[in-house]
């Protein structure tokens, strides 16, 4: 149960508004794909949705409480995610020690996290030694491995190859069986392959709030239209 | 911040038991190496250790005056006796004296080695203007370098002038590279190992005394001063022991230093003359 | 020639006198080092954290303190341990702890400065991540210290060399005292003092061979945490 509600939001950056005035509300289980051209919003988004900072007006809540004080129950995996300069073990150990996790659950938990992504061979490299494919799954195994009620992902598959871009998304099939994932993507395929619901965001504002079944099998007018003919 | 203070103190925890103090000393007494042969002696027969401070005259008074030394041991009688009259010092006891020389290039352009007396030499050497280099430190050597300026109504500003404001072995280094005169305490320019073209040139007159006199700080003043030390060496080193230990203070078999108790010079075994006592009768 | 065979006999020859005098050597810049790393490091890295009010001053001010003369920093400390000075009841002037203040005082601003631009580039990388996982304060800063502990290495090293190849300081605050606080370069200085050049020079190549020695090991050290660090095209 993870509902999630943006209520009269709005976030500016040198007195423009770049997102909002935003009003949504959704139920946050399985996978959301946010679609929309670049600068629409969807990074915006999602940082307000796990909490990284509130926004300048509205509130931003998940099951009724602000997302920047339950910033420990999900997890961020960003575009670029950070790979830190330690071994594949100790990267995915991190979140673990930041909560302070005692060692002997920590240790079996970042073994099956490993072994989630296939990691487990690779244990003790330092992390800069993987291909760009396994830095992102090992990126995945660490926001999976405190188990969050919901996953935020943007572009995590952007500069990945077709072999790694398949790998990550049957992982994310088997996290979105436990926990919510909300991923922004440029991909329309893999939003095709993914997603369970679709929000489009153009110019700031949402113009699309849907069912993926639906949003992709009915025809589109407006700006949701400009947009999956690539005319925005 | 406690345990860092504790590592603090056990980097050099050793050593601190037994009896101990600091002289505040100048460059010449410590460079010749005369402190290191007589103050193992008093430590053997007193079992005070002596930490010496090396400065410049003005710099050890200096470091008394702020209660981080027990004693000092120094050159210059004037500073001395102010040293006492402010209230920081007392009882200056005579222990030594050696003396000045001036040094120069061997060919000697001022034609020094002909003068009558240091103030005359001076005098060549500035209407020569040649090159002289001053220690310019406020040491006691330099001191007196002014004074005899001074008492030949001349003053040192001249071209070849240079004040170095370093120690005795630095300007005398000075010197030797340059080729220029500079007045030095005999116990220096006799251990000066890179004399190049120098050479000594002039010696001797009353003006070329250089006694040393030994001050402890006054207890009264610091609580911390290890008064029952700094007195037990002032009496070491007026004893005949300690006189003897001075007066057989030899550098490549010559005598350095002259002991103050101990005069005439020549029952000091003092065959070359470089006592200052027998520069004296020049 | 001279210079150089002096100084082998002086290094193969190793008398009591040479070996304490370079041990304190290593000793007094060493413990400098430790303590200007446990109080500098933290300090350097919360410059490239946390923005507040004076914090560009702050930088401003640890960069110049870098160019401070050794001299200063010795007549600073004198006069805050001299018997007349605020912290004279220690009693520890003349002493190696007292050099050991002074050189800690000499490279603090160094490893501040050195450990602020190995942790930037870090925590630059890490910000989203740690905000992201609610990371505490401590865990930031333990975190980029300890991820740029190879860059941290490189400010311990420019602090040791400069700490154990100055004079000035140690001269001051430890007065050259034989057998006590009687350090490589303050020795150096006095034999040149001497006129004794050749003893002078072969003791400098003495502490030539040392820094080589010191600063091999350290970078080969660091050459393995090479590995860890990204490399991104």
């Amino acid at each position: 149960m993870n509902r999630l509600s943006f209520d009269k939001v709005s976030v500016y950056r040198n007195g423009k508004a770049i997102l909002g005035p935003l009003d949504v509300a959704l139920q946050a289980d399985g996978i959301t794909c946010l679609l929309g051209p670049n600068g629409a919003g969807k990074s915006v988004f999602l940082n307000l949705c796990h909490g990284m900072y509130a926004p300048d007006k509205g509130t931003v809540e998940w099951n009724g409480v602000a997302a920047v004080s339950t910033r420990m129950d999900r997890s961020f995996m960003f575009q670029s995610a950070a790979v830190m300069r330690r071994s594949v073990w100790a990267n995915v150990a991190f979140p673990l020690v930041a909560q302070k996790v005692p060692r002997p659950e920590r240790l079996e938990r970042v073994l099956e996290a490993l072994a989630f992504a296939r990691l487990v061979d690779q244990a003790s490299q330092p992390a800069a030694s993987l291909s760009g494919g396994e830095k992102q799954r090992m990126a995945l195994a660490r926001a999976w491995v405190t188990r969050p009620k919901v996953i935020l992902l943007d572009e995590p598959a952007a500069n990945l190859d077709p072999g790694s871009t398949h790998a990550l998304e049957s992982m994310l099939h088997d996290i979105a069986t436990k926990s919510g994932v909300i991923i922004a993507t440029h991909n329309l395929p893999q939003a095709r392959r993914l997603a369970r619901h679709v929000l489009v965001f153009t110019n700031g504002k949402l113009a699309a709030n849907m069912a993926a079944d639906s949003f992709f099998n009915q025809s589109h007018t407006g700006q949701v239209a400009d947009y999956l003919e690539g005319r925005i | 911040m406690k345990i860092l203070l504790a590592l603090l103190f056990m980097a050099s925890a050793a050593g601190a038991q037994q009896r101990s103090m600091v002289l505040a000393s100048t460059t010449s007494t410590q460079n010749s190496g005369l402190l290191d042969v007589i103050l193992p002696q008093f430590e053997a027969s007193t079992g005070i250790h002596v930490f010496v401070v090396a400065v410049g005259t003005g710099q050890a008074l200096r470091i008394a005056q702020n209660g981080d030394a027990d004693a000092i041991l120094v050159h210059h009688r004037a500073s001395e006796d102010q040293f006492v009259a402010d209230g920081f010092g007392i009882d200056r006891l005579d222990i030594m004296f050696n003396d000045f020389v001036i040094i120069g290039p061997k060919s000697d352009p001022a034609g020094i080695s002909e003068a009558l007396s240091a103030g005359q030499a001076f005098a060549n050497i500035s209407s020569s203007q040649s090159r002289f280099v001053s220690r310019g430190d406020n040491s006691g050597t330099h001191l007196r370098e002014l004074e005899i300026w001074r008492e030949a109504g001349l003053s040192p500003e001249y071209d070849g002038y240079l004040e170095v404001g370093s120690g005795m072995g630095t300007a005398l280094n000075l010197a030797s590279g340059l080729g220029a005169y500079i007045l030095a305490d005999r116990g220096t320019w006799l251990s000066f190992q890179n004399r190049g073209d120098l050479a000594l040139l002039f010696e001797g007159g009353a003006e070329m005394i250089n006694p040393y006199g030994y001050v402890r700080v006054d207890p009264a003043r610091f609580a911390h001063i290890k008064s029952a030390e700094a007195e037990a060496l002032g009496l070491w080193l007026t004893s005949s022991a300690g006189q003897a230990a001075i007066a057989g203070f030899r550098i490549m078999g010559v005598q350095l230093f002259c002991a103050s108790g101990l005069a005439p010079p020549d029952q000091q075994n003092d065959q070359q003359g470089t006592c200052a006592a027998g520069a004296l009768q020049r | 020639m001279d210079t150089l065979s002096a100084a082998w006999f002086l290094l193969i020859g190793m008398d009591a006198d040479l070996l304490a005098i370079v041990s304190l050597s290593l000793k007094v810049s060493g413990f400098a080092v430790l303590y200007a790393l446990i109080l500098g490091a933290p300090v350097g890295a919360a410059l490239a954290i946390w923005s507040f009010p004076g914090r560009q001053v702050l930088i401003v001010v640890f960069n110049s303190l870098m160019a401070l003369p050794p001299v200063v920093v010795g007549l600073s400390v004198y006069l805050l341990l001299s018997r007349s000075g605020p912290l004279g009841d220690l009693g520890i002037l003349f002493t190696p702890k007292a050099m050991i203040v002074a050189q800690t005082v000499l490279i603090f601003p160094i490893i501040v400065a050195l450990t602020r631009e190995a942790v930037k580039p870090v925590f630059r990388e890490y910000r989203g991540l740690l905000v992201s996982l609610n990371a505490s304060p401590f865990l930031v800063l333990r975190t980029v210290l300890w991820d740029a502990r190879f860059g941290v290495v490189t400010a311990l090293l420019a602090g040791f060399g400069r700490a154990v190849a100055e004079v000035g300081a140690v001269l001051i605050v430890g007065g050259n005292i034989n057998g006590l606080t009687r350090v490589m370069t303050t020795t150096i200085a006095l034999e040149t003092s001497k006129g004794n050049l050749e003893l002078a020079m072969a003791l400098g190549v003495v502490l030539i061979v040392l820094a080589l020695v010191m600063n091999a090991l350290i970078y080969s050290i660091s050459r393995i945490g090479l590995r860890f660090q990204e490399v991104r095209e």
